[in-house]
């Protein structure tokens, strides 16, 4: 079963338009990287999958329309929209027994045994710990909710790098059991890409590029062409060119990996790689189309 | 709320059944979102603690002034002195009471506001807790937790004030039993104007709910001006004050539509005023005051849904 179906899904904001009749589909047990430049349209889909805005089009979260069934569909699905929404005023214990009280699917000692192995105190309130604290706590209570979805709204943002790896290790050897969906965004993609089996780009509103994490490992192909063969390479249609120590790197969709090989060192494209050259030819096709 | 038959259960042998947590996904989340709105906001019942502090503070240095400088005017002449006796009992009534309304009145105006401030309506929202028991649970802090605290507090005080009082009798040989008697003639008055006051304000209170939920900046400008323009417009354009008198009665008047004048006592300053329970209920005023506060709350639960973090 899908977990989110959407078609012709569309969000305006006066004459904003924030997504532009989008059609998706994740199925359950899925790891999808949401990637995009700022204002591309990504938080509003979220918002919409969440049920937090009103929106056009058909979307089926779980089965459930978001907007007319968001209190039942909250049972299934979590998230974490930035790390500073959880309430400064409240306690570390008081965050547990209100989740505990208001979630039917809330497992109290998950969660502190979770918390057990971090360095927070029962008694603290949330604007008392630092940062990474709070994402840990606030990890903490998500994890130890039997969710279907979890939605991860650049969960990272602000975080230091051992946090960040903590945060993406626990969620992968703790929760993550192939019948939950994760969907996450954020900007630091180098840091997710090997989680993920998944990955969306969306730009203006518009989803433009859409793979498995095995179609995209199978597709594309970077290449660092020898300088003498930087012709032959070029006539075979790189979709992005880039200069990188002194030497041309060229990426390819869907060519002969042995082809490309004999022109110099094949190797598969970073994700944040492959953005930049799809971004770039998506920037041309707008300049085109004006 | 119940599960819609369509939806095909769960049959992981470690999810919790279904059926019994369905009857109560409605009652615990109001519960526990009430327990949340005393954590966040303590002035609930350190406001009226406070005001009680200063009241029995006053009061005792009051007694400790009376007891030295005029010991012959207080506490001899039971029969005369007995109402003076009862006064302080009253302005610590009315004292709690008062900082228990602004109380009530602070907390509406930042109930739906702060939340979208700090962004964790957010954390509110990610939880399976709706707009509709959210806005319920703020509604019945001034509704009914903070009469209940208030009422607490004030018979509170004036039991300690009455064992203070009364130790200061006995030691001058005076028996306290008329003190008591005094002081507790009609003890259904208080919780009878408290309840009573709740409904009376409840259309203010659902007023400044909206305006939490609504405003994006200044709720308490926008809580304020608008009425107030109107009323201003009124008397500009047809020079009449209904709308201000309106206004007026439901700040100022609930006392005086839920008591009225003890029989023949009109004149007489400080007699007490009877219960009229049956005049507040046929009140046309009460009924409308509480359809508005539907309104307003229903409202608030709409714009909830819609509002997006500022």
């Amino acid at each position: 079963m899908a977990c989110i179906e959407a078609r012709g899904l569309r969000k305006t904001f006066g004459q904003t338009i924030a997504l532009d009749s989008i059609d998706l589909r994740v199925e359950e047990g899925r790891i999808l990287g949401l990637i995009g430049p700022n204002g591309a349209g990504k938080s509003t889909a979220l918002g919409a999958i969440l049920g937090l805005i009103p929106y056009q089009g058909d979307l089926t979260v779980l089965g459930r329309n978001p907007w007319t069934q968001r209190d039942q569909l909250m049972r299934d699905v979590c998230f974490i929209a930035d790390v500073a929404v959880l309430p400064r005023w409240m306690r570390v214990s008081q965050a547990l027994d209100y989740v505990a009280g208001v979630h039917p699917r809330f497992d109290r000692t998950r969660a502190e045994a979770f918390l057990d192995r971090t360095s927070i105190k029962r008694r603290s309130r949330v604007r008392e710990l630092s940062k990474g604290m709070v994402t840990q706590l606030h990890l903490a209570l998500v994890m130890a909710i039997d969710a279907r979805l979890l939605v991860l709204d650049e969960p990272t943002l602000g975080l230091d790098l051992l946090y960040r790896k903590q945060f993406y290790d626990t969620l992968l050897n703790d929760y993550f059991d192939h019948s939950r969906t994760i969907i996450v965004t954020t900007h630091q993609v180098e840091e997710i890409e090997h989680i993920l089996t998944d990955v969306m780009f969306i730009d203006r509103g518009r989803i433009v590029l859409s793979r498995s994490m095995e179609d995209f490992e199978a597709r594309y192909v970077e290449l660092s062409v020898k300088p003498d063969q930087l012709a032959a390479a070029r006539a075979l249609g790189p979709i992005h060119e880039r200069q990188l120590f002194g030497r041309t790197i060229l990426l390819f969709d869907s060519r002969d990996r042995d082809q490309l090989a004999a022109l110099g060192e094949v190797r598969t494209p970073g994700i944040a790689d492959l953005f930049v050259a799809v971004m770039g030819q998506s920037d041309r096709a707008q300049g085109a189309a004006r | 709320m119940t599960i819609p038959a369509d939806v095909q259960p769960d049959t992981t042998p470690l999810d919790p059944p279904v059926a019994s947590t369905a009857p109560l996904s409605t009652v615990r989340p109001f519960y526990w979102s009430v327990r949340r709105e005393l954590w966040e906001h303590r002035s609930i019942y350190f406001g009226p603690l406070a005001a009680a502090g200063v009241v029995l503070f006053g009061f005792l240095l009051g007694m400790m002034i009376v007891t030295h400088v005029g010991r012959s005017s207080w506490a001899f002449d039971p029969a005369r002195q007995g109402h003076a006796l009862v006064i302080p009992y009253d302005i610590a009534a009315f004292a709690i009471l008062a900082t228990s309304l602004i109380v009530a009145l602070v907390y509406c105006l930042g109930a739906l506001h702060n939340e979208r401030r700090d962004r964790s309506i957010l954390f509110w929202k990610s939880l399976p807790v709706s707009d509709l028991t959210a806005v319920l649970s703020k509604a019945a802090i001034p509704l009914v937790v903070l009469p209940v605290v208030t009422f607490a507090i004030i018979v509170g005080t004036q039991l300690v004030m009455l064992l203070l009082n009364s130790t200061a009798l006995l030691l001058h040989g005076v028996g306290a039993g008329p003190l008591w008697g005094q002081v507790f003639q009609s003890p259904l008055d208080m919780p009878y104007a408290l309840v009573a006051l709740a409904l009376w304000h409840a259309p203010i209170y659902g007023w400044l709910l909206l305006v939490s939920a609504w405003a994006k900046r200044a709720p308490f400008l926008w809580a304020v001006l608008p009425p107030l323009g109107l009323c201003l417009l009124e008397k500009i354009a047809f020079d009449t004050g209904h709308l201000a008198s309106i206004v007026g009665r439901r700040l100022m008047g609930g006392l005086g539509e839920a008591f009225k004048a003890a029989p023949g006592s009109q004149d007489v300053i400080g007699a007490s005023p009877q219960m009229d329970p049956i005049g507040f209920l046929t009140n046309p005023g009460l009924w409308v005051g509480l359809v508005v506060t539907a309104v307003f709350l229903a409202a608030a639960v709409w714009v909830r849904r819609y509002r997006e973090p500022i």
